[in-house]
């Protein structure tokens, strides 16, 4: 029979919010477990491998957490979580083995995954996310001479475009979809905060060769086994192709509500609802960084430290309190500077593969049904990703409110599922 | 830091370097076809951060192992949808 552990704060997820999380509630003299999906804690924005290692900061806060006597579960994820007695039970699964864990008090700081948005093209192999070919490349693909377009939005395509180049790939092309003006207007309001600004003029002498254009949008993607050419679009209505062997799209970031939903906490525009402390609706639920609002690291690693103390018992501090609420602010300017434009929503044809896990396209979903119709009648959403990429696309492209959050919340072996 | 070491790739011994992931390592191989969809077409790798799970093969004869998520180790095993 499989043993059950206890915890007093289970933490879900080791990006910079669960490891600040984790480390506050451990120093606050709590017995703390992290669960994490990924071989090493440090989220997507820390992650490492021997071909790419963590920076300072990564380093500074993974030795705090080492430090502070928390247990980390590395490659094990939540299947099912549900409230017992006065605290909570989890299933999770840990490589291939089945784990029960008790707590008392949770923190969610399960991160944001990148949104999608269908366009003709988009399942062919070498369409990556922004944040996906970045995944990779840090994890040891090799892109020299490889011609690569970055279409989409938002503050990754820099980074990466200068990540992309400095590994010898040619970067054709880097287009943001939101307009100059708008960006423009963010991007001065960003020289007052000098540090932020020096780092965007380095990312862009890094690849000073490469053309930046703004109001230009994917339209389609081609090639036969794999990716040869794109097709981009302007707001004029112009188009034009290039050759390339990558793409990376960007359309933003969703957050992973998929444990708070579970669990009845409250959302707000598709976040978590948190007060002060970070507490969710449902009692002795915390939850911190980009589930509750895109916000970054620097948002999450102080909403980490709230919540962590707080679900040890203890109050914030209030330097963080303040730090937390600037950041908040700047973070919302961002997310409008970046707002995608209506235009992305119709990018799909009838013909286009929408719910990639069970080949549902475009034309088959009648715009009258529901979501959860749309799974009955087709299987939409029902795939291994079970709706995580085609129901936020769908979201967008249909305006189908997600389905309910059943568990198994990820693909489970039986042998985790089913009790000896 | 850069210790090559072998992995087996339906069948085919390919050399990567250790600490890579499965994902990349294969990708790096040319490998298009991770997985053949239910209407028969290819596909790879499109997250990188195990939640499409579009990257999934068989590992040492365990199936539906997502690439993305998994680091090479030598003589690891890796059957791709392409030799099913």
């Amino acid at each position: 029979m499989t043993a059950t552990h206890a915890c007093d704060v289970l933490v879900v997820g080791a990006g910079p919010a669960g490891i600040a999380a984790a480390a506050n509630a451990a120093e606050c003299g709590a017995r703390v477990v992290v669960v994490d999906e990924a071989a090493a804690p440090g989220g997507q924005i820390w992650r490492s491998s021997s071909h790419t290692p963590p920076p300072r900061a990564a380093r500074r806060w993974l030795r705090r957490l080492r430090d502070s006597g928390a247990a980390v579960e590395s490659r094990a994820g939540v299947v099912d979580v549900e409230r017992r007695g006065d605290g909570f039970h989890a299933l999770i699964e840990r490589e291939h083995e089945r784990v029960l864990m008790n707590a008392r008090a949770i923190v969610l700081a399960t991160g944001a995954r990148e949104r999608f948005l269908p366009f003709p093209g988009w399942t062919l192999p070498n369409v990556f996310g922004i944040g996906g070919a970045q995944a990779l490349l840090k994890s040891g693909m090799t892109v020299r001479g490889k011609r690569v377009v970055i279409a989409g939005s938002g503050p990754l395509l820099l980074p990466v475009a200068a990540s992309l180049s400095h590994a010898g790939a040619r970067v054709v092309l880097v287009a943001e979809q939101a307009p100059a003006g708008r960006v423009m207007r963010f991007a001065a309001a960003l020289w007052r905060r000098p540090f932020t600004a020096l780092q965007a003029a380095r990312l862009r002498a890094a690849f000073m060769r490469t053309p930046y254009v703004f109001g230009t949008w994917i339209a389609a993607a081609d090639g036969d086994e794999r990716l040869t050419s794109v097709e981009v679009v302007d707001a004029d209505g112009g188009r034009r192709r290039l050759a390339c062997d990558v793409l990376c799209a960007a359309f933003g970031l969703v957050p992973n509500v998929e444990v708070a939903r579970l669990l009845g906490c409250e959302l707000l525009d598709g976040f978590v609802r948190v007060d002060g402390q970070q507490a969710t609706s449902s009692a002795s639920v915390y939850c911190a960084g980009e589930p509750t609002g895109i916000g970054g690291v620097d948002l999450a690693l102080v909403e980490g430290a709230i919540a962590g103390r707080a679900a040890a018992g203890h109050s914030p501090a209030p330097a963080d309190v303040r730090r937390r609420n600037r950041v908040r602010r700047a973070a919302r300017e961002l997310d409008a500077a970046f707002a995608l434009r209506p235009e992305l929503r119709s990018l799909a044809d009838e013909s286009t593969i929408v719910c990639r896990c069970e080949d549902v396209r475009l034309g088959q979903l009648d715009p009258s049904w529901t979501t959860r119709q749309a799974k009955l009648y087709t299987r939409a959403g029902m795939g291994a990703c079970q709706g995580r990429i085609c129901g936020a696309a769908l979201e967008c492209v249909r305006s189908w409110p997600p389905d309910t959050v059943r568990p198994p919340l990820r693909p489970a072996r039986v042998a985790t599922l089913l009790p000896e | 830091m850069t210790e090559r070491i072998e992995i087996v790739v339906d069948g085919s011994t390919v050399v990567t370097t250790r600490g890579t992931s499965v994902a990349s390592a294969l990708l790096d191989a040319g490998v298009t076809a991770f997985r053949v969809s239910l209407g028969g077409s290819v596909r790879a790798p499109l997250c990188g951060m195990g939640v499409c799970y579009e990257c999934r093969v068989t590992i040492d004869d365990v199936p539906h192992q997502r690439a993305c998520m998994r680091t090479v180790e030598p003589g690891m095993r890796i059957d791709t949808g392409a030799g099913e």
